[in-house]
């Protein structure tokens, strides 16, 4: 059960733990760029995690290191209590854009990570079915990426990170190319599947209220070098609601938040 | 290809359009050719032309030459690709190994393949093999060069997205760089294909005893012009079938690309 009480030690041992974490790389001009310094972070099992920051403040770079397909740099990630190094089973990522694969069916792209994983087929067809039901994409399994809109495509996305059953859901700002209404029911949606499949959630957004909205806690990244400036819990009820938008609550939480981004105005 | 309701005219569809001018261009050179009295050793008529093609598959001249081309351009084209395209896999694998051995292939490619192709036929002899070999060299460089771009053209964001549910390289091969380099490699074989009929007939110019080319030089040895033009008109149906024949196929895998361009559009 998610309640509004489930914070970073609430479940015991995090999920997650990132200690000292740091990141630097060559930058276009050869010269060193510090993209993460110093950044801590847990998060609890069953835990929904949003993190915000302006562009260049490392929280992609974050998301693809934890993804394990970018090289970690200094400091400790650990993984339900394994050491990170690489791609792990245990975690579904959800990128920016669908990145389906055009020449497979919606029910083959989802079935991808349970190829490559080698799980036992009918199993994973019947959770990619069950999946494609849950995201409202029922009659549309036999059917192609192309003849599909961009918020159907993102579901798909959002399906085949789910089908191996991680048990971390990475999401970088997976709604982001999408209006604004399909991203509020997408949101709604997402909160209905991280309820039921009982998961915990990573979300990068640009978004204050929607990370919000959707959040246990929200962690406030700042760039060059790019690290963890404030991590807030967030105590509204659960299941959230739209009309929560216009409480007063919510609006503390934006402000509080947004008070970080004001001076600079780097973030809407 | 719907074509629009409103008013159209042979004029405003370029695929009505398009056999109206082969017609016409027909029309001109038969009307040119009897007005001025060309003498049928220097032009013939399309007529004549016709009527050289219908003796040659009546007498059954024809046919056993139509088949030795056509199995020397099939072999070679088949045998080409298969090279080319395995080759272009195992050279795709990395930049490090197209760095090293790309040079080579292009340096190679430069050698023009009619001037080996001599050399070629006395090591191989007059028979089928030489022409085998020769249209293979020529159909091997555009599957090898589109098979090593196609392979390079996998999306970043596809790759990771692989990598990330533990993919491995071999995975990652068989589930999107290979696909995504289809559209590349059937490009490179349809130029194959048709570059392939001029393998096969430059190998028979330079030495054989049967084929298409063969045939063409014995034809031009006698003056039979009208003949020279009949199995020219043959060798051009050949490619057009080859090439029919690659988009066919292109179009069965290649289902789900379905803008792109494909070079003779309407065929």
């Amino acid at each position: 059960m998610h309640d509004s009480m489930t914070g970073p030690c609430a479940a015991g041992h995090p999920l997650v733990h990132i200690a000292g974490l740091g990141k630097t790389y060559a930058g276009a001009d050869g010269l060193p760029v510090q993209a993460l310094d110093g950044i801590d972070l847990s998060i609890g099992r069953g835990q929904f995690t949003c993190v915000v920051g302006p562009s260049g403040c490392g929280k992609s770079t974050l998301l693809r290191i934890l993804a394990g397909v970018m090289p970690a740099g200094p400091g400790t990630i650990e993984i339900a209590g394994r050491r990170l190094d690489g791609p792990s089973r245990d975690v579904g990522v959800v990128f920016q854009s669908p990145v389906l694969l055009p020449w497979r069916n919606i029910l083959s792209n989802v079935m991808v990570p349970a190829e490559v994983q080698k799980l036992p087929a009918d199993d994973a067809r019947a959770r990619a079915r069950d999946l494609l039901d849950m995201v409202g994409l029922t009659g549309f399994a036999h059917r192609y990426p192309g003849e599909l809109s961009g918020g159907m495509q993102q579901r798909v996305g959002l399906c085949r990170a789910l089908v191996h059953n991680p048990s971390l859901l990475l999401m970088d700002e997976p709604f982001g190319a999408l209006d604004a209404m399909t991203r509020e029911t997408m949101n709604l949606e997402l909160l209905r599947i991280w309820h039921e499949k009982d998961a915990t959630v990573l979300l990068i957004t640009h978004s204050i209220p929607e990370a919000v909205f959707l959040a246990d806690q929200v962690v406030v990244m700042a760039a060059r070098p790019g690290r963890i400036v404030a991590n807030y819990p967030i105590d509204l009820p659960r299941p959230r609601r739209l009309d929560m938008f216009s409480t007063p609550a919510f609006g503390a939480h934006v402000r509080r938040i947004r008070s970080h981004f004001n001076s600079r105005g780097e973030i809407d | 290809m719907a074509t629009p309701r409103a008013r159209t005219t042979v004029f405003s569809s370029p695929r009505a359009l398009s056999p109206v001018v082969l017609l016409v261009l027909l029309a001109a050179w038969e009307g040119a050719v009897r007005a001025l009295h060309v003498p049928a050793i220097v032009l013939p008529a399309p007529s004549a032309v016709v009527q050289a093609l219908w003796l040659e598959i009546r007498s059954g001249i024809l046919w056993p030459h139509f088949l030795v081309t056509c199995e020397e351009i099939l072999a070679g084209f088949g045998i080409g690709a298969i090279v080319g395209i395995g080759l272009g896999v195992l050279i795709g694998q990395s930049r490090f190994l197209e760095q090293v051995f790309y040079p080579y292939l292009v340096a190679a490619q430069t050698v023009p393949k009619v001037a080996i192709a001599p050399i070629l036929v006395i090591w191989l002899g007059y028979g089928l093999s030489s022409k085998i070999v020769i249209t293979a060299t020529i159909a091997f460089f555009p599957a090898l060069s589109n098979t090593i771009v196609g392979l390079q053209a996998t999306p970043r964001e596809q790759m990771e997205m692989l990598r990330a549910c533990t993919a491995t390289q071999w995975q990652i091969f068989c589930m999107a760089r290979f696909p995504q380099a289809l559209p590349y490699i059937f490009a490179g074989l349809d130029v194959a294909a048709v570059l392939s009929v001029i393998g096969a007939i430059v190998g028979e110019f330079v030495g054989a005893r049967a084929g298409l080319g063969y045939l063409i030089l014995q034809m031009n040895f006698s003056f039979d012009m009208a003949g020279v033009f009949s199995i020219l008109l043959v060798l051009c149906l050949i490619g057009i079938c080859l090439h029919l024949a690659v988009g066919l196929v292109r179009r069965r895998v290649l289902f789900w690309a379905a803008d792109q361009a494909d070079p003779l559009p309407g065929l």
